[in-house]
């Protein structure tokens, strides 16, 4: 595909979508290392894009770029359609309110329990009653599958899934309009990825959340995902839908989708598929 | 929240009639903040006295899941007085999120002990938890000893390189501070000394005030304060976070001992890295000392030197270098031991590396009062 067709293509994702999250010729080095070396992505509302990549290509040094957590070289990062370098530290921080973060390891505050951890965000952006905090929390709790005597225990009580859908609960408590996940799946079993997939199903579906999910959970992959981004050398190397990534001949793509296991699993899913529109 | 705006607040007209109509507009969200719940009540209060009611989605501009929370604790409120609630205009969003974010009430706090109760049960917590510490320490005492023999007793598994590492970190890189230290305490020690003695035309004996102080005590104790401060915290601090991070597990799991991994070249980096820092600490105690006199009682160095030769035996050296390696270990062994105590989170790294220093500090001195007893009843 020639350049001008691809800028056409893209213009006309822009025109369809807004632009919730928008990262231009994005450099970061660590010392002499250049980690992202012009790298350019678009996220649009209400989309689940998945961001995949092998192990050390800095897929969540770009998160953490975007969060704000590591300084970039070069490059702007527009989110909501503000250049986060341009508006003010006020501005910012009203706009770190409208993201919620699942960070790789969970990150829960190891001396508060779950349900403060859950109240802290609420606590201190928004006044609210101590009783609706306490529902409120519990209904997180509830809705990401933990059971109520989770509420009251500490992070190092928690198992390692637990934590993740606690630090979750965290993440969606002030029901964020962008969701960052990193590593979202990776140590849950899989009814509990499954019911996680759904989970984020439902939330896109009725709260228009826009999710931006580094993941290697191809089922979460194929589940959810509307958009699935590639990371290689910096660069993106691809972006586009399941099929496009599937019928992509760059070699680490088709390593990726058409190994071993990327193999099994969309012929699983395509024998899925094929049962249900016969059944 | 200032940047929604007054159209967007959630709201709620009630329009009267056989069914009351509840006709919900705005945004029912989150940042409403308190305003969500009085609403929530209002539509209550309005709404009790009637059979069925409905609530008419139709101008919500935006729903999520506190908003619908909000709503549906107004819907069990009104379920309790008996009255029927109707959804209509709900797009289908809204209905999953309805149903999905259905209202139970927060389980009550779990109520507190009597004060007095409580008071008492922290202060037996706190004294049974210095038995515990004494009990502990001791035990942790007993496996270094024999993990130590084993180590003796097949010196291949000493970890040198370890040591040598400990070692430089432990004295080496304490040098300039000890020094520093010391000579300030040293030249303090004979500047006040000189006033009080000049009153006597005694102010020769300076030189015995600094050289048996310095000597037998001072050097070793400030050594070791300042040692257990800067060295013990930092072990606690490493050993604490390892053990946070499952690192000491791992060594477990892998069929290596902490103890003999982590706490014996600590501790017998500390116990051989005292006595160097010792003596350093009492030659620049002493030559502060000797500076000072020099400034303030005129006696040269010269003269200093000779009447310090008369004033102090080898004995008075060795009885502060003897005590040396003891606190040294004795600083080890707290250390490694309130880092292995740390549990699960960044508050309790933070009070064992505390703990430790606090302990460290009180042990030492307590250790060199007992010194200071025995070595005067054997007359050493």
């Amino acid at each position: 595909m020639d350049a001008s067709t691809d800028i056409t293509k893209r213009k006309e994702a822009e025109a369809r979508h807004e632009v919730v999250i928008s990262v231009r010729d994005l450099v970061v080095e660590f010392g002499r290392k250049r980690v992202m070396d012009g790298l350019d992505l678009d996220v649009y509302r209400g989309e689940v894009l998945g961001f995949v990549g092998g192990s050390g290509q800095g897929k969540s040094v770009l998160t953490r770029t975007i969060l704000g957590l590591i300084r970039k070289k070069a490059g702007t990062i527009r989110i909501f359609g503000q250049d986060r370098d341009k508006i003010g530290e006020a501005a910012l921080h009203a706009l770190e309110r409208r993201w919620g973060v699942l960070f790789q390891n969970g990150a829960l505050f190891s001396s508060l329990t779950v349900k403060q951890n859950i109240q802290v965000p609420m606590r201190e952006s928004l006044e609210l009653s101590q009783r609706f905090m306490d529902e409120l929390a519990m209904l997180k709790i509830e809705l990401v599958g933990l059971p109520p005597e989770a509420a009251d225990k500490i992070p190092s009580e928690l198992s390692g899934g637990m934590v993740k859908r606690a630090a979750l609960a965290r993440a969606l408590a002030l029901d964020p309009e962008v969701l960052f996940l990193d590593e979202p799946t990776s140590g849950l079993d899989p009814i509990g990825a499954a019911e996680f997939d759904q989970l984020i199903g439902t939330l896109k579906q009725t709260l228009g959340l826009t999710v931006f999910m580094v993941t290697h959970d191809l089922d979460s992959l194929y589940a959810i995902c509307d958009r699935i981004a590639a990371l290689a050398n910096g660069k993106v190397i691809g972006e586009g839908s399941l099929e496009d990534m599937l019928a992509s001949d760059h070699p680490w793509l088709r390593a990726y989708f058409h190994g071993a296991r990327g193999a099994k699993m969309i012929q699983a899913h395509e024998r899925r598929r094929l049962g249900a529109e016969s059944g | 929240m200032a940047t929604y705006t007054e159209a967007e607040t959630p709201d709620f007209v009630a329009e009267a009639g056989a069914t009351p109509r509840i006709a919900l507009s705005g945004a029912w969200s989150l940042h409403a903040e308190r305003r969500l719940e009085k609403k929530s009540s209002e539509i209550v209060k309005s709404a009790r006295d009637a059979k069925s009611v409905v609530f008419d989605f139709a101008a919500v501009t935006r729903l999520d899941t506190a908003g619908a929370f909000a709503l549906n604790r107004a819907r069990c409120e009104l379920a309790a007085a008996g009255v029927d609630v109707a959804i209509a205009g709900a797009r289908p969003e809204h209905l999953i999120l309805l149903e999905r974010m259905h209202y139970r009430e927060a389980p009550p706090p779990a109520k507190g002990e009597n004060f007095i109760v409580a008071l008492l049960a922290d202060l037996g917590e706190q004294i049974s938890g210095g038995f515990r510490d004494a009990y502990g320490i001791t035990a942790f005492l007993g496996e270094f000893v024999s993990v130590l023999g084993r180590v003796i007793a097949r010196p291949r598994l000493f970890r040198a390189t370890s040591l040598v590492y400990q070692m430089e970190n432990f004295s080496v890189r304490s040098i300039p501070i000890i020094v520093i230290m010391n000579l300030t305490v040293g030249a303090i020690v004979a500047q006040q000394g000189i006033y009080e003695l000049l009153r006597f035309g005694a102010s020769v004996y300076v030189v015995d005030l600094v050289g048996i102080l310095v000597l037998r005590e001072m050097g070793v104790l400030l050594t070791a304060i300042m040692i257990a401060g800067r060295c013990g915290s930092a072990i606690t601090a490493e050993i604490g976070s390892m053990k946070v991070r499952e690192e000491v597990d791992a060594l477990r799991a892998m069929g290596m001992s902490p103890m003999e991994v982590l706490s014996v070249p600590r501790v017998l980096a500390l116990a051989l890295s005292m006595p160097l820092l010792t003596f350093l600490a009492d030659m620049a105690a002493i030559v502060g000392g000797m500076l000072t006199s020099w400034a303030y009682g005129g006696i040269s160095p010269a003269a200093f030197i000779a009447l310090l030769q008369t004033a102090i035996t080898i004995r008075t050296f060795m009885v502060g270098l003897i005590k040396a390696p003891v606190m040294g270990m004795v600083i080890g062994l707290i250390a490694t031991q309130e880092g292995l105590a740390t549990q699960g989170s960044a508050e309790s790294l933070g009070w064992r590396v505390t703990a430790s220093v606090v302990k460290s500090i009180f042990t030492v001195i307590i250790l060199d009062g007992l010194f200071a007893v025995f070595f005067t009843a054997i007359n050493f």
